[in-house]
């Protein structure tokens, strides 16, 4: 049986569908896991889409947060279950604690809808081990609130730990890590395009993987990404499954 | 005997964390001739009313909100400011 991935649907959730799609052609059956349910639906993994949450009202991503949803997929993390956030999904898991930092509103007071260059930081990692040979990856990005915060201590702790998973970059693949690069599109701190938390298991990111995930979307940087997370939502299910464990 | 409170809770971004909005607001000073104006920081301004026995258990209510929900703590700092306090048990005068 393919393993199931679930795709949390918020009210104003829009890119639900794309990322189901993408899970599909990972070779994976995706689950949408409505905001009022808490059942998780025997999911190995679980992804946050883009969209609007709750309309982004008060600040993006809060009201999402605190639905019944939400303490399912962090009593999931904490269990080791692995979860990606990925625009509006990365500021929930933000706002919920679920990786360190903050996204604030674009230096530029804009709302991007473009393609930008970011470099993986890390390869071997549940999220990116797939993500290809080490050159920049050409994804779209489509926020208002995607400048990345961390005080001047999480920053440096962020950094020792390796929880700096993607970072914004030149298209030539020099880092863009002064905030007011113009490759830097939103003023992110040190060009952070996407953290992890210190364990490993949850991760969010800016631009949309997704959204670039075959060829007839003029790009397929971001499918490995995708094939990354389920793969590895696959292993980790095989592992937790104790009649596979018997049969080896 | 209950009371109904109600508060503002005033929202800013903490010093240091930089304020686009509070940016163009100040770059837009010139437009209007004014001058020596500076500083500006953009924040939202939250009103609300607490049902509770006593002010201290409202403040503590609308405390909790404004750390939890309202506010980021990370990048937003906040004030709560009493600004009405009603009985309920004085009737409402509904006049005319």
């Amino acid at each position: 049986m393919d393993v199931r991935i679930g795709v949390v649907v918020f009210p104003g959730s829009n890119c639900d569908r794309d990322t189901t799609h993408a899970i599909e052609l990972a070779g994976a059956e995706p689950v949408e896991l409505w905001h009022e349910q808490t059942s998780l639906d025997g999911v190995a993994g679980i992804i946050l889409p883009g969209g609007f949450a709750y309309g982004d009202y008060l600040r993006a991503g809060v009201i999402a947060r605190f639905s019944p949803v939400m303490r399912s997929v962090a009593a999931f993390a904490a269990d080791g279950g692995l979860v990606l956030g990925i625009c509006n999904g990365f500021q929930v898991l933000a706002e919920a604690g679920l990786v360190p930092g903050a996204l604030l509103r674009n230096r530029g007071l804009r709302f991007l809808g473009r393609d930008i260059h970011i470099a993986v930081e890390h390869t071997d990692t549940p999220f990116t081990h797939l993500a290809g040979p080490r050159r920049p990856l050409r994804l779209p990005i489509a926020h208002g609130e995607g400048s990345y915060f961390a005080d001047p201590g999480m920053l440096e702790e962020l950094e020792a730990e390796g929880q700096v998973l993607f970072r914004y970059v030149r298209a030539d693949g020099t880092v863009a890590r002064e905030s007011d690069d113009p490759a830097n599109p939103n003023g992110s701190l040190r060009a952070i395009a996407g953290v992890r938390n210190r364990a490993g298991n949850v991760a969010g990111l800016m631009p949309h993987p997704e959204r670039a995930s075959e060829g007839l979307l003029g790009s397929d940087d971001g499918f490995g990404l995708i094939r990354s997370f389920v793969e590895s939502a696959a292993a980790s299910a095989r592992v937790a499954e104790p009649d596979e464990v018997l049969a080896r | 005997m209950s009371t109904s409170y109600r508060f503002a809770v005033n929202v800013t971004p903490k010093p240091g964390i930089l304020d686009p909005q509070g940016r163009a607001v100040e770059a837009s000073l010139g437009h209007l001739a004014i001058e020596g104006v500076s500083g500006v920081r953009v924040g939202r301004r939250v009103e609300l009313t607490v049902a509770a026995d006593d002010e201290v258990l409202a403040r503590a209510t609308v405390e909790r909100l404004a750390r939890e929900l309202l506010s980021n703590p990370l990048i937003e700092a906040y004030g709560v400011e009493l600004l009405e306090a009603t009985s309920s048990t004085t009737s409402e005068g509904r006049g005319d």
